[in-house]
């Protein structure tokens, strides 16, 4: 159980942020990449590598090292800014993502940055590797834990639910997954394209302790995270209702703002909103 | 002569891989009973994983296991794990370049009566497409294990073909097996046979009885499709002019294809592919399937005339 008080919440909220401007920078830049599910990570993100995780940027394949996995590879940007502000790689390659021979691809790239878990983009696939993760662990009689990030539209992919089935199957205890609940996809909202609905039963008919939480407030976030800790013999998913585009009011809640990156002049008004 | 299935040869090899390395850790999708992975599972029952009846994630859950330090050797049939999870070995095992081998069995039609939709017949084609894949597919029983062997000790992600039947064993310990080598088995200068999987036996057979026509050809079993021997098959081509590749697989992408393309770069001459032609299997015992299909001695023995007579 880590500690919550105040200033520990106020610290990971100032990353979030900082995150979160990150991520308008590095999408300007790139002209290109998905902001609107990168920012409503930015909460859950912060919470992970400047709170729970224990990793050592210095060590990237430290062997006890927490892992985490972003199932929804393609807010690829909200991890790149994490590790970046963490240590992981120097800040100057935030300016080349998505660029020819750029180590930061469009979507994360495990032979390419250090600290990236596992090359996702292909949505499902990342909670799987995350599953194999955490038996590694467990076979090898390992306390670290494996943390993983999936959209919503995500858990429309069947191969979700294979991999939650054997997550309880084997009694995965050690994975945390979260869900980035922000209701929106590409063509629309989740209810009207594809409804995974009811999320929060799906998981527990599937054998998991579900918590729901709102994913922007960072004590819910960590408290969520400590009671997960407790939970034996069964995986745990913390549903967090988000908002798509948090942070930029113009951005918020809408579906435009998925796989398109901010103009120059966009940016420059996301930064002022971000720097309040 | 004797005889041995691929996927129990497979079986086998994996128990004494497993008790040589702690890091060799062994996942099915229900099938361990056919793919014999369940003798490893006996060996070594906390390092055996069961994905279910869900081959997405059985590849998905290997690319976790492989990504935390293991070796992990992944089976199903072969039409499941090429087919169903296509896109988890592409995205996640070869672009991900991750330590899982891909080690299917029941390919081809020797599936026999479970019918067409359990027969893989294009399985060499779609996994050797697949950047950072090394494809294998053994001979025979004594050469799979020798496969097992040098897959552990080839870091990367991996398909081994293997098979249902019974079929003759064609090496022994001694053979030098090594990936990306194929292996002479006979000299001859009117033609070359190139080949993989059981019609290597076959093949074997056909040069035999084609001697006593008073034909000399070469057999070659070309056990790694990629990546192929090049040199070896324009070796051939130089020394023979005439191709005639086998497999139990489409002629559309295998090794047929495969060896098509080295040919036509480097030394083109005429290459005849013996396979199945562009069609689904269906069920039959599969001695009846291999006949139907072509994928005999006598078939051999015929494009081989041929194409020595067009030779010109």
């Amino acid at each position: 159980m880590r500690e919550i008080n105040q200033a520990i919440i106020d610290e990971v909220a100032g990353k979030a942020k900082l995150i979160r401007q990150d991520i308008i920078k590095m999408l300007a830049q790139a002209g290109s990449g998905h902001t609107g599910g990168s920012l409503s990570a930015a909460d859950i993100v912060a919470s992970l590598y400047f709170w729970a995780m224990n990793v050592d940027p210095a060590h990237p394949a430290w062997e006890d090292r927490d892992r985490f996995v972003l199932s929804k590879g393609h807010a690829a940007p909200v991890l790149y800014a994490a590790l970046a502000e963490k240590g992981f790689f120097p800040r100057e390659w935030l300016d080349s993502l998505r660029k020819l021979g750029s180590p930061l691809q469009g979507h994360p790239d495990r032979l390419k940055v250090p600290g990236v878990e596992a090359s996702t983009g292909s949505l499902g696939q990342g909670i799987s590797w995350a599953v194999g993760m955490a038996l590694a662990a467990k076979m090898d009689q390992k306390n670290y834990r494996v943390y993983a990030l999936l959209g919503d539209g995500e858990l429309e992919e069947g191969m979700v639910w294979e991999a939650s089935m054997a997550a309880a199957q084997y009694q995965l205890d050690n994975l945390l997954a979260f869900v980035d609940y922000n209701g929106l996809q590409i063509d629309g909202r989740l209810k009207d394209v594809m409804s995974p609905e009811p999320v929060a039963d799906k998981f527990r008919a599937f054998g998991w302790e579900v918590i729901e939480i709102d994913g922007h407030r960072i004590k819910e976030i960590l408290e969520a995270i400590n009671r997960a800790q407790e939970i034996k013999g069964r995986p745990t998913a913390i549903v967090a209702h988000t908002i798509k585009g948090k942070g930029c009011s113009f951005m918020e809640d809408r579906a435009e703002w998925h796989g398109v990156a901010p103009k120059p002049e966009e940016a420059e008004r996301a930064i002022l909103e971000l720097s309040q | 002569m004797g005889k041995q299935a691929t996927r129990d040869a497979y079986g086998l090899a994996l128990v004494e891989l497993g008790g040589r390395h702690d890091d060799v850790v062994v996942m099915d999708a229900d099938l361990s009973k056919s793919t014999k992975t369940a003798d490893f599972a006996k060996a070594f029952p906390g390092r055996f994983f069961n994905a279910g009846i869900a081959e997405q994630n059985l590849m998905g859950m290997a690319a976790g296991l492989a990504a935390s330090g293991k070796v992990v050797y992944a089976s199903t049939f072969a039409v499941f794990a090429t087919g169903r999870a296509f896109e988890q070995v592409r995205n996640s095992l070869a672009y991900g370049k991750l330590n899982v081998k891909v080690c299917a069995t029941h390919a081809g039609v020797t599936v026999g009566e479970d019918g067409g939709s359990h027969q893989s017949v294009e399985d060499i084609a779609t996994m050797r497409s697949i950047p950072n894949m090394t494809v294998v597919v053994p001979a025979d029983g004594m050469s799979t294990r020798q496969a097992v062997m040098a897959l552990y000790a080839t870091e990367g992600p991996a398909y081994l073909r293997l098979g249902r039947p019974s079929i003759p064993l064609l090496y022994d310990e001694n053979t030098d097996f090594q990936i990306g080598r194929g292996i002479e088995l006979k000299q001859g200068s009117d033609a070359t046979l190139i080949a993989c999987g059981l019609m290597v036996a076959k093949c074997l057979e056909a040069a035999r009885i084609l001697e006593q026509e008073g034909i000399k050809v070469s057999v070659v079993d070309m056990h790694t499709i990629k990546p192929l021997d090049e040199e070896l098959v324009i070796r051939k081509a130089r020394e023979t002019g005439a191709i005639v590749t086998a497999e139990e697989h489409s002629i559309i992408g295998g090794l047929g294809g495969a060896v098509c393309e080295t040919v036509c770069a480097h030394c083109p001459v005429p290459v005849y592919r013996l396979g199945i032609e562009d069609k689904f299997g269906q069920s039959g015992s599969p001695d009846e399937l291999l006949d139907y299909y072509g994928l005999n001695v006598e078939q051999i023995m015929i494009k081989v005339r041929k194409i020595i007579k067009n030779k010109g």
